[in-house]
Formats: structure tokens, C-alpha cells, sequence
């Protein structure tokens, strides 16, 4: 590092002279001056730098910071600096300012009383305009290791969570960690920071405060319930790293949620009649399909998570489809050839794939492959391809011989590591039939000779120990050299020489009586405690003295007893039980902090705990919109919102920006074909009721304050069938009003359908043919789903203009083999979008339509009904909301326009006290209304 | 998550490191030197060590070990890929990430390593949020810096406008509007002694330099998007698009960025573009073996090969080699043991040819394998797939931005084994 002495005339100097007294010093191999000196060199350089930062001179204290954290990065001790830096924590230079910030968070930990000095800076930051330097303080303040601070890092945290930028409630999500790992005992409260930030609706909050979750409190997994739909539908538009930690949570969540999907193949034919069939939890449906086109991501780690959750969630039949971006299975078994340049661990890996995916129609080409690796260079890999060879030969008992003789001819390779893993390899291949094979085994007895590699030698003395009596002449001959060199062989071998002695002994004792007696006697000195204690218990074994026991009569038995043929088996073996990608996987040992991954319940637990409840949301949101307080917010928002435009930019203020992402995702089935008209109506809405704000801003009127919603389609939305499972030989077919604009032609109703394949065969060629509709109605069909895969459930969105009427629409539904006729009848409710009045407007128009021309009804409800929330909810989930009332007046209006005629159609129910209500209806089309009061009554009534 | 990082170069000097968590000595690295000597080569190296207390992952890039402190359980890809976004930004920076333009920007690349992670979690990993939290070096700005020894980043705070577009920034301006895309191409394969495919496949990627104001919305379609089947994206293209539509619907991020990898594996659409005719034997007495290489174009769709390479790493006992080469230049290293034969040009009319003979270690025995050959060479104005981009639209903005395409066919991992 050129760091920049010149820009100080004096301590180039000094260095200088320095320099060449230590020089002069070291000459003199004077070690303890020379270290005293130094540190007076390192004293007098921080003096500079103290002088530099209590300069008023930004550039200087820029210089100063900027070699401070330099030395920070070599790790470099800097920690005497901390006075002088501390000061300038309030700098205004907002360079100082951040690299003040790298300091602080390094080194509080160790100055605990002065970095007290600092947290008023961060205080105050807290409460700035500025987003990002909200955050910032935020960050630091809960980066500073101090115990004392936590209440005050507590305040700040919940007050974060609770601000209106996303980015300032993401920097709380990460602090929760923090502060939770310097005082556990927070956990309680910090769980409510949690628990609200869950409940947050943007996806830059999402993954952090997953995170939090992981690390503070994973096994609350009641408070994932009621964000669980949110989470799934967020997902795609999660920041990658935000991806795999919420991908990992929901593998874990829906193994305690949801039933086993592959359970019930191996259990109802045991029985049937107990078990109900197995039909998936839509929402463990819905974590399956929305992770699914995450597997393009282009991280990898996105990719892990997502193939891992198909492991562990999905139904058999499903995890196929990672295999092409894992490549786990058979065909893609060339993509695991191995080059030479490969890393070892690669190789080894990739030979480990080929072992498993060796079956009896691709071995051959298998071990043609491995062939050509015994002759590569790299010796650990040479030994790992012989051991895959071993492996291949047990599991394929078709190649056994081949892999065999292929195994015996390395034996005359000339490196001797080959030659000893073939050996190896060898013995556990012959102790399957042994018979067959004495040829070999004689073959092995003459390589005793040549072979050092220990392993080896204890491999072959065992095989000629085991079956002596294929080899009868030979075995005394080896036990004769082996005596001889017993000394000088390693532990393993002397082990297997008393070994192949005792059955020798037991076998054939005329011959080989003194030679046992010799290598017992050698035993019996050796250095190793295993090897002695070994001698002196065969000893007694198998030499009959008068004190021997019993066991003395069955020392043929448990020598020569007849053993289990090894398997052989992947070292990769044993590690299913941790969940797939983890690092415990990796290790096959559990990393601290590694959270199990539970067995599948017995049955499921109550699902309805992830509904979320639509009138519980409809009525906050009613009263913190018109609650005069609420007003307050709203405007705030507004205008705080403008404040951070006026830096330059076009776009809204973060509020409205989070909510449009939030609308986007939920849309789920929007035609993006047609984003940019879009798009441009949205921010018409915007624009329109951004002006319906300040208008109402400018009156102080609290009721005309409100938003034009869409009540989002999840959970209250009906399905209605088009085509049963039977009917339709295994295709079925749902369908529902999305009530989303139907982007293509704005005069059309969208109606989404989803078609399950419940066959055993893809589906081709979905498509709509032959639509018999009423004069004036029009269909715009979806485009033809080339194919549809076993089990899959495909989603399309198709519009129809009924004109304003509920007759059906009849057509076709075609597959490419069958025909279906189909039909789709809206209720009448389906066929209006909501729409925004003022409230004088929305007197203006009814009193219109109570003229000549229009045709209004009025209703008593019944008596006994009074008119509430509840009812409320009914209407917004399935006629219009807008306006809603001031809670004095119980006056509900309504107001919408049909989709394909835009005529208006205004609602509104007057309450009276003692319960009961009126209910009236305008609207120019006399069916619609007739028909809508109806529905509404009957609704009511319910 | 990721508790601290360690950077260190090809010699074992530690010459960088950070801190998330609390510190954590460097002692810590020890094991990692144990692991890194064991392995001989940096590429041996194991990705994840595990140490008494901790773990440590690290990935090999352009000459220097990211080694990261872990504590607790983390998905281990998750911290590699983590890694190599940190090396591509320090790329993406500084021009090179290598140990030089690291300590010369040591100030920088720590405020990024602030940036990029809070408490070990990743914060802040695109480019066009941190260009904004920190202003890349241009020779511009530190020229003007070291003449006038003023601040490397602006003196005002910057508007950081967090849009739920997270890789784009707000207001970009151009006054030409540009968008290329380079669709390269590499060919891994591995041939046999007889030439025969043992195997083949072709990792694409299709790299952008979008330089377009305001918010464009882009959508790229191909001539023969069936060829794709296994495809991943940057996370600006909207996968529902491309699995009903098989086109590429995207809002750019600003610069350079790779829009989408793909994967083509079916053998009959991997075109092999030359062919290696070897002969390398050895011989049992006197210490001396014979070499004869010659290279042919086989499927170059009319196209020429350009820099043709062959390396070759020789067994240990060869201590050097007396060769010609009719086209292009030879060396053999006798330190690492590679035979690099750089050709160029192919010319179809003359085919290059390498022959000669090779000395041996007097007395060792010979060597039991033949090395194999690693190839590299490169075709313009081709994608050996047959990958064709239809049209490049753009909505939402008004001007006309000038579009190009431009393709590439290299080698990747081509080894023909002997």
C-alpha cells in the first residue's frame, strides 16, 4: 500500500530517519532495541494520524480514515485510534461519516465506554428524512457489540419495523439477529418485531425477516400460518439470497403441515378401506408450483433449495423435473465423464454418480469408461475408480466375472498403489464365491512377494488365510516367509499373519504346528499391545493345554465360521437424514444450528389456519382509511412520499411502490403480454386517486378518503367446475372469476381456468374450439397448452364478454384426443368491476337513475338480520366496494360499472336501528338489477 | 450466516480481511493452509474445511482463495455463490479482480464488503444499488484524485431510490441508446483415441450491453427457441414469458450483465469443429518417445477456426521436446510440464502439424498413460448450436436504440484423450 507519505513533509522525514537508525541497529543484532523502536515508529505514525483527523480539513480526515481502514483490512491493530476517530462520528462528509461508521463497528466491542459516545449520532439519525441514512444509523447502532445499548437498540428496532420504507423495516429484519445474539433474553419481544414484520407485504422485507426467524425463533412455525400464501405467491420476486433461506423455512414448514404425498402408494393396498385417498393440500399445490420456475435461476444456491424441497415435498411422480437442472439421472450419465483436468473432488464425486447410475444396460459402457481412468495420473482418483469397479461388481451380478478379471490384470500393473487397491477390492469380490475362484487366489499368494502397500498384504494373508483349503499347498508356503519377515511388517500385517497361523494351525497343524508355535513367540514380544494381547488369546484358543476351557472345542467354529460377504458401499451412504444441501448433509454431521427436518404427521393439521380472513383485512383497512387519524397517515404518506420524488425522479414514493409490487404478484395469471397498457391505466388509478386525495386533503372531509381495491382472488374466490375428473376421463377442469382486469380487451370478464391431469398420460394440445355463444357475446380463447405432464396443474386466463347478461357461453374444450363440451354462467356479481365516487357524486348519479329511464328497487332485508361487517365483506368480496361510510352514518354505498357496457351500478344499504336494513339498488339495466338485489338478499339471509 | 472472509493469494499471504460478526482471528486460516498444502494443486483444494469450531468455504478465483468463516448451519452453495458474486463485483469494479487492483482499492472493496452483507447476510449484491452506495473508480476520477487529493466518492448522499426493480437504477441517461448482446458458445467435449464423440454438449450464455434510458422493456425471441431446453436466467426475465411464450421478457439492468445461460447436451446438435489426428508413444529403451499431432477442420459451418491451441501436460519423466511445427509456435515448459502449441489461424488448405520426438528421464520406466490433449480455438460469427435471435423489441420507451448481435464458438473443456 503506497500509502500517501509525500502529503506530509515532516514524517517522510521521519520515517526516513527511522529507517536507517533500525537499519543501523539491526546491523548490531540489537533485537530488543529494535522492537522498542518500532513501536515508537508506530506510535509516531498515529500521531500523524491523530493529527490528520482533528484537523478541521475534510480531505485530511478523509486521508487520515481512509489509511485507518486500510490497516483494518491487513488486520492491523487500530483500536488506540478509537478517541480520536469517535469524533468524528458526527463528521458532515458523508465519505468520513461512512468509513467512521467501518471503524466503530470494528472496534466498540473493545472500547465499550467510548463507543457509548457515539449513540446520539445514531439517534439521531434514526429520525432522518433520508431512508438510507435511517438505515444506515440503524445498522451501526445494532452492529456495536455493547451490552448496554439493547434497550435502546430494542426502541430502534421496533420503531424500524413500523417505518414506511421497506428498505428501513429490511434493516430491522437484519438487526434482530444481531441484538437476539448479543442478549437472548430479548427473544420474547423480539419476536413480536418478528411476527409484524412476517406479516409485511414487500419482498425486499421478506427474505430478511426469514432469516430472523430462522435465527431467533424456527420453531414458532405458527407464526408462518397466516403468511403462508403470501409467502409462496412473494417468492419469485424475493431476492435470490431471500429465495433459498425461504424455500429452506417452507420445506420445513410443510413437512409439519401437510400429509406424506407419497404414503399412500405403499399403504392402501394394506388397507384400503381404512384410509381416505390422498388428495394434496392446494397449498402444499401451491409451494410446489411456485417454487418451480425458480429452478431457472441462475444461482445455484436458488436451484439446491428448489430441487431439495421437490425431494423432500413432492409426490415421486414430480421430482423428475429436477433432475435436468441437478442431473441426477440416467440420461444425462455423460455428463459425469471425467476429464483430466477435473479437480479431485470432482472426479471422485462424478465417479460416485456413475456408480450409482450403473445398472445392467449401461455397465458395460460404464466399466469401459473406468478403464480409461485406472491409467490416469492422479493416483487417489486411480484408487476410487477400482473401488467404483468393486462396487459395480456386487451390485451387477452380471459383470462380476468381467469386473473380476479386469480387477486381477491390474495386478500386474506396475504402480503399486493400483495394484494394491485391486487387492483390496479383490478379496471383498472373492469372499462371495470363493469356490470359483482358487485360481486367482493362488495368483495373489505369488504377488505376497512383490507387494508392500500394507493394506494389501493384509488383504491377501487374510484371503489365504480364509480359504486355506482351496490353496492347501500354498498357505504353509506364505506363513513359512511371513514368519520369516514378521519383524519387519506393519501392525495390520502382523495381525493377519497370527491370523492366517491360527487357521492354519486349526486346518492343517502336521505342517504348520512349529511355525505357529514361532510367529506366537514373536507376538508374544512385540512392541503393540493389540498384537501381544492377540497372540496370547489365540494362544489359548487353539493350543490344547490342560487349563483351556471349553471354547478350546470350537476353535475350528469361530475361525473358521462361515462370513457375511462384505458390501460394498459408497462412502456417501448414511446422510439421507439430513435435509439435501445442507452443510450437515455435506459433513455428514450436524453443523451447530442445523434445524431437523421433521417426518411427515400422522394426519394433517387444520389448514384453515393459513386462511387469511378477508374481512378482517377489508375492516382495518376501512377504519385506518377513514378513522381521522388514519387520514392523517394517508396524507403523511402522500406527501412524505412527494418529498422523495422531488430528488429527480419519476416514480412514487416507496408506499405506493410496494403496494404496486404487491398487486403485481398477486395477479398471478396476468397477461404480461399487454403490461405496458397496463401499466398505464394502473398509474391512471394512481394519478386518479392521488387527486381524490388532495381534493379531500383540501376539505378536511374524512369520508371521501378512500382507495379503489380489487379484492385479491386467494382464498374467498369460488371455483366453479367446468369438467369433472371422471367426466373428463382424468382431465379436470375448475374455473373462477379472477376479477383482475382482463388486460386484452378491457370489456371482457376474466375467467381463470385450471386444468389438473389426473391421467397416467400427458395431455396435448389443450384448446377451445367451437364456441356457441348468444348474439353479441365474444370469446377470446387462451393460447393452446402444447403439453401437459402427468399430474401437473396448468393455470390460463381466458376472457368473455357476456354482454352484461348471465347466459352462458357455451364451447368446446378440446384435448388431442377428446372433446368436451363445455360452459361457463357467471353469477351476476362477476359481471361488474368496482368503481370510484365521491360521495356527492354518488348521490348525483343515483338520483339519475331513480328518474324515468332507470330502474331502481328498494328492499326491506330481514328484520332480524342487522346490517355489520360481516355483510360488509360479503359485498366486497363479490360485488364492489367503494365508497366506504363514515362509522356514524350507517349508510354502506356501493358503486360499480358492468364490465362490457360500463354502465354504472350503485348500492346502497341503509341500516336502521334495531337491526334490519334497507337495501337499494340503481341501475339502467332492469335484469341486472333485479337479478343483483337477488343475490345480495339472499346472501344476507344466510 | 457468513461470519467473516479471508482473502489470500497463490503464496499463502493473507492480505485481506473482514469481519461481519465479531473478529475472528486470522489463526483460524491455519487449517485452510494445512488443507491448501495437502492438496497440491489450488484446485484440489476441498471447498469446505471443517475446523474445530468453525467451517471454512472458500472457491479459487483468478489466483486468489475466498476463504469464509462459518459458525453455524448454511447452505453451502449459498455462501459459494455469495463468494463469486463478491469476485464478480470486484471484477465488475475494478476491471480485474486480482490481488493488485485489491490492495490498491483496499478501501473501496471493504466499504463494498460492508455493503454486500449485514451480520453475515447478504444486503446489498447488485451492481446498480451498490454503483450507487459507492462509486466505482474511473481513471478519470483518480487521476483528478491523486492531482487534487479530494474524495473518491460524491460528496452528496446518493438518492438511492430503492425501486422494486432492484437491479435497475432510476433515471439513467444516454444519449446514445444501445443494447448488444453476445451470444457465446463452448464446446465441452471428449473424444477418443479414435476421434469418436465420447461426449459432448454446449454451455451457452448469452451476455448484454444494455445502454438504455429511462425504463426499457425488452423482449428478445429466437428463430429456434426449441434448441433451448434447459435454460437459467438472470432474475429480470419473467419466467412465466418464457415458459407460455419461449421469449425473453426482460427490464435490463443498466451496463453489462449476463441475461441467461443454457445448456445444450443432445449429441446430435453439438457440432465437433475439428478433428485431431495424435500419435504419442514412448519408448521402452532409450528414454525417448515420439510425438505427431496434426488438426483439421471437421463441422466449422464455413467458418474459420482462430486460435487453435493444443496443450498437452506431459507425464513427469519427459524432460523436453524436440518438435516442428508446421504452423504457429511451440514451448515446453520442463518446470510444469506442459506443451503448448499455439497455432492460430487454421487454414484448411494446409493443414498445422506438430511432430518430433520427446526426451525422457534416463532410466525411470516408461509412462504407463498417453496424456491427453486440451484444445482451444474460436469462431466468430457462429453459434455452433445454431441459436439464432429473431428480433430485439422494446416498449415503454420512445427513441429507437441501435441493437447488434454478435456470436462465438469456443472450446471449453475439449479434451481428446490418447
Amino acid at each position: 500500500m503506497s500509502l500517501s507519505y509525500s502529503c506530509n513533509g515532516h514524517i517522510c522525514e521521519n520515517l526516513l530517519v527511522m529507517d536507517s537508525f533500525v537499519r543501523f541497529l539491526k546491523e548490531r543484532e540489537q533485537e530488543q532495541l529494535i522492537k522498542i523502536l518500532s513501536f515508537l515508529f508506530y506510535i509516531f505514525r498515529h500521531d500523524d494520524l491523530k493529527e490528520m483527523l482533528d484537523s478541521n480539513k475534510d480531505s485530511l480526515k478523509l486521508e487520515a480514515m481512509k489509511r485507518i481502514v486500510a490497516m483494518i483490512a491487513r488486520g492491523k491493530n487500530a483500536s488506540d485510534l478509537f478517541p480520536a476517530v469517535v469524533k468524528n462520528v458526527a463528521c458532515k462528509n458523508i465519505e468520513v461519516k461512512k468509513l467512521v461508521y467501518v471503524y466503530l463497528v470494528r472496534y466498540a466491542e473493545e472500547q465499550q465506554d467510548l463507543a457509548l459516545l457515539s449513540i446520539s449520532t445514531f439517534q439521531r439519525g434514526l429520525k432522518d428524512p433520508n431512508q438510507l441514512i435511517r438505515a444506515s444509523a440503524l445498522r451501526v447502532l445494532s452492529s456495536i457489540r455493547v451490552t448496554i445499548i439493547v434497550p435502546i437498540m430494542m426502541l430502534a428496532i421496533k420503531e424500524a419495523a413500523s417505518d414506511m420504507s421497506p428498505y428501513v423495516r429490511k434493516t430491522a429484519a437484519h438487526a434482530i439477529p444481531k441484538l437476539h445474539s448479543l442478549d437472548p433474553e430479548q427473544k420474547d419481544q423480539l419476536i413480536e418485531v418478528i411476527e409484524k414484520l412476517l406479516a409485511d407485504k414487500t419482498t425486499l422485507v421478506a427474505g430478511s425477516v426469514v432469516m430472523a426467524f430462522e435465527e431467533v425463533c424456527p420453531d414458532r412455525i405458527d407464526l408462518i400460518h397466516k403468511n403462508y400464501r403470501k409467502l409462496c405467491n412473494l417468492l419469485i420476486d424475493v431476492e435470490e439470497w431471500g429465495q433459498v433461506v425461504i424455500i429452506n423455512m417452507l420445506t420445513r414448514y410443510a413437512r409439519t403441515q401437510f400429509l406424506n404425498p407419497n404414503v399412500n402408494v405403499s399403504i392402501t393396498h394394506m388397507c384400503e378401506k381404512k384410509r381416505k385417498p390422498y388428495v394434496m393440500d392446494p397449498d402444499h399445490r401451491l409451494l410446489l408450483r411456485n417454487t418451480k420456475p425458480l429452478l431457472q435461476s441462475r444461482n445455484a444456491a436458488v436451484v439446491m433449495a428448489v430441487a431439495q424441497l421437490y425431494f423432500h415435498l413432492a409426490p415421486k411422480a414430480e421430482v423428475g423435473i429436477i433432475a435436468k437442472a441437478l442431473g441426477m439421472f440416467e440420461p444425462y450419465l455423460k455428463s459425469f465423464y471425467i476429464r483430466s483436468t477435473d479437480p479431485t473432488q470432482i472426479k471422485i464425486l462424478k465417479l460416485e454418480v456413475l456408480t450409482n447410475l450403473a445398472n445392467e444396460a449401461n455397465i458395460s459402457t460404464i466399466l469401459r469408461e473406468f478403464q480409461t481412468y485406472i491409467k490416469s495420473m492422479d493416483k487417489d482418483f486411480v484408487a476410487a475408480s477400482i473401488q467404483a469397479i468393486g462396487r459395480c461388481a456386487t451390485n451387477i451380478g452380471e459383470v462380476r466375472d468381467t469386473c473380476l478379471n479386469g480387477l486381477v490384470q491390474l495386478l500386474s500393473n506396475r504402480d503399486e498403489l493400483v495394484v494394491a487397491e485391486s487387492v483390496v477390492v479383490i478379496k471383498k469380490l472373492l469372499q462371495m464365491q470363493p469356490e470359483q475362484h482358487s485360481d486367482i487366489i493362488k495368483h495373489m499368494a505369488k504377488l505376497i512377494d512383490n507387494i508392500q502397500v500394507p493394506m494389501a498384504r493384509a488383504s491377501i494373508l487374510w484371503l489365504i488365510g480364509e480359504y486355506c483349503e482351496h490353496v492347501p499347498k500354498i498357505a504353509p508356503d506364505v506363513l513359512r516367509k511371513m514368519a520369516k519377515s514378521f519383524t519387519n511388517e506393519e501392525d495390520i500385517v502382523k495381525l493377519q499373519i497370527i491370523n492366517l497361523a491360527a487357521k492354519l494351525y486349526l486346518t492343517n497343524s502336521k505342517q504348520t504346528k512349529l511355525l505357529t508355535q514361532y510367529v506366537l513367540n514373536l507376538a508374544k514380544y512385540d512392541q503393540n499391545y493389540d498384537i501381544r494381547d492377540r497372540a496370547r488369546f489365540i494362544r489359548q484358543l487353539i493350543v490344547p493345554t490342560d487349563k483351556s476351557g471349553a471354547l478350546n472345542k470350537y476353535a475350528k467354529k469361530l475361525f473358521l465360521a462361515l462370513k457375511p460377504a462384505p458390501v460394498l458401499e459408497s462412502p456417501f451412504k448414511d446422510r439421507d437424514h439430513f435435509q439435501l444441501g445442507s452443510l450437515s448433509h455435506l459433513l455428514n454431521a450436524k453443523a451447530a444450528g442445523y434445524q431437523e427436518l421433521p417426518d411427515w404427521p400422522e394426519s394433517a393439521p387444520d389448514p384453515s389456519v393459513r386462511n387469511v380472513e378477508v374481512k378482517d383485512s377489508v375492516c382495518a383497512e376501512r377504519t385506518v382509511l377513514t378513522g381521522p387519524e388514519g387520514a392523517g397517515v394517508l396524507l403523511l404518506q402522500t406527501t412524505r412520499g412527494s418529498s422523495n420524488i422531488a430528488s429527480g425522479s419519476d416514480e412514487s414514493g416507496s408506499g405506493s411502490e410496494s403496494e404496486e409490487s404487491r398487486e403485481e404478484t398477486e395477479s398471478e395469471e396476468e397477461e404480461e403480454d399487454e403490461e405496458e397498457e397496463k401499466k398505464k391505466r394502473k398509474k391512471l388509478d394512481k394519478t386518479k386517486a392521488k387527486k381524490q386525495a388532495e381534493e379531500s386533503a383540501e376539505r378536511c372531509a374524512i369520508h371521501t378518503i378512500h382507495q379503489i381495491r380489487t379484492i385479491a382472488p386467494s382464498g374467498s374466490i369460488k371455483m366453479y367446475e367446468l369438467l369433472h375428473r371422471i367426466t373428463g376421463e382424468g382431465l379436470a377442469v375448475e374455473y373462477c372469476f379472477s376479477r383482475q382486469p382482463f388486460s386484452p380487451d378491457p370489456n371482457m370478464v376474466a375467467v381463470q381456468i385450471q386444468f389438473t391431469n389426473n391421467t397416467n398420460s400427458e395431455t396435448k394440445n389443450l384448446h377451445i374450439e367451437d364456441p356457441r355463444l348468444q348474439s353479441g357475446m365474444r370469446i377470446r380463447e387462451f393460447a393452446e397448452i402444447g403439453l401437459q405432464p402427468t399430474g401437473e396443474s396448468v393455470t390460463v386466463v381466458m376472457g368473455i364478454d357476456f354482454c352484461d347478461s348471465t347466459q352462458a357461453a357455451n364451447f368446446q374444450l378440446c384435448t388431442h384426443t377428446r372433446k368436451f363440451f363445455v360452459s361457463i354462467q357467471p353469477p351476476v356479481g362477476e359481471l361488474m368491476t368496482p368503481t370510484f365516487l365521491t360521495e356527492n357524486n354518488f348521490k348525483k348519479e343515483q338520483g339519475e337513475r331513480t328518474s324515468a329511464h332507470s330502474r331502481f328497487n328498494t328492499h326491506s332485508c330481514p328484520t332480524d338480520c342487522s346490517f355489520s361487517s360481516k355483510h360488509l365483506s360479503f359485498f366486497s368480496s363479490y360485488v364492489v366496494v367503494t365508497p366506504p361510510p363514515p362509522p356514524s352514518a350507517p349508510v354502506y354505498r356501493f358503486a360499480g360499472k358492468t364490465v362490457s357496457s360500463g354502465c354504472l351500478v350503485l348500492v346502497t344499504v341503509t341500516t336502521k336501528e334495531g337491526g334490519g336494513a334497507q337495501l337499494t339498488v340503481n341501475c339502467e339495466k332492469m335484469v341486472i338489477g333485479t337479478m343483483l338485489v337477488k343475490d345480495i338478499l339472499q346472501a344476507l339471509s344466510q | 450466516m457468513i461470519h467473516s472472509l479471508f482473502l489470500i493469494n497463490n503464496a499463502g499471504d493473507l492480505f485481506l480481511e473482514k469481519h461481519w460478526k465479531s473478529v475472528i482471528s486470522r489463526s483460524v486460516c491455519d487449517y485452510f493452509f494445512e488443507a491448501r498444502e495437502k492438496a497440491v494443486e489450488p484446485d484440489n483444494v476441498p471447498p469446505v474445511i471443517r475446523t474445530p469450531h468453525h467451517y471454512l468455504i472458500n472457491i479459487y478465483r483468478e489466483k486468489i482463495f475466498f476463504v469464509s468463516v462459518i459458525q453455524t448451519e448454511v447452505p453451502p452453495l449459498f455462501v459459494i455463490e455469495f463468494l463469486h458474486r463478491v469476485a464478480e463485483t470486484f471484477q465488475d469494479y475494478f476491471g480485474e479482480c486480482s490481488e493488485t487492483t485489491i490492495k490498491d482499492n483496499v478501501v473501496i472493496v471493504y466499504e463494498l464488503l460492508e455493503e454486500m452483507l449485514d451480520n453475515g447476510f447478504p444486503l446489498a449484491t447488485e451492481s446498480n444499488i451498490l454503483k450507487e452506495l459507492i462509486r466505482p473508480p474511473t481513471i478519470l476520477r483518480s487521476m483528478v484524485n491523486t492531482i487534487t487529493g479530494s474524495s473518491n466518492v460524491g460528496e452528496t448522499l446518493p438518492t438511492g431510490q430503492l425501486s422494486n426493480i432492484p437491479w435497475r437504477r432510476a433515471g439513467v441517461k444516454y444519449t446514445n441508446n444501445e443494447a448488444y448482446f453476445d451470444v457465446v458458445e463452448e464446446i465441452d467435449a471428449i473424444l477418443d483415441k479414435s476421434g469418436t464423440t465420447v461426449f459432448a454438449e454446449i454451455q451457452g450464455v448469452i451476455d448484454a450491453c444494455v445502454k438504455l434510458s429511462g425504463m426499457p422493456d425488452l423482449t428478445l425471441s429466437f428463430m429456434n427457441p426449441r434448441l433451448l431446453d434447459d435454460v437459467s436466467f438472470h432474475p429480470c426475465v419473467r419466467y412465466k414469458r418464457w415458459e407460455s411464450e419461449r421469449v425473453i421478457s426482460f427490464i435490463p439492468p443498466d451496463g453489462n450483465f449476463q441475461l441467461m445461460s443454457y445448456h445444450i447436451s443432445a449429441q446430435n446438435l453439438v457440432a465437433i469443429p475439428i478433428y485431431v489426428k495424435q500419435n504419442i508413444s514412448f519408448f521402452e529403451t532409450g528414454s525417448s518417445g515420439r510425438l505427431d499431432i496434426a488438426v483439421g477442420p471437421k463441422q466449422t459451418m464455413g467458418k474459420t477456426v482462430e486460435c487453435l491451441v493444443v496443450t498437452v501436460h506431459m507425464p513427469k519423466v519427459v524432460l523436453s521436446a524436440n518438435l516442428s511445427a508446421t504452423q504457429g509456435t511451440y514451448n515446453y515448459d520442463p518446470v510444469t510440464k506442459i506443451l503448448l502449441w499455439d497455432i492460430g489461424k487454421l487454414n484448411p488448405q494446409k493443414l498445422p502439424n506438430l511432430k518430433g520426438s520427446l526426451s525422457l528421464q534416463s532410466g525411470a520406466p516408461k509412462p504407463e498413460e498417453n496424456p491427453s490433449l486440451n484444445i482451444d480455438l474460436k469462431i466468430q460469427q457462429l453459434a455452433i448450436s445454431g441459436l439464432k435471435v429473431n428480433r430485439l423489441d422494446m416498449y415503454g420507451e420512445k427513441y429507437k436504440p441501435f441493437k447488434g448481435v454478435k456470436y462465438v464458438t469456443k472450446a471449453g473443456k475439449f479434451q481428446v484423450r490418447t
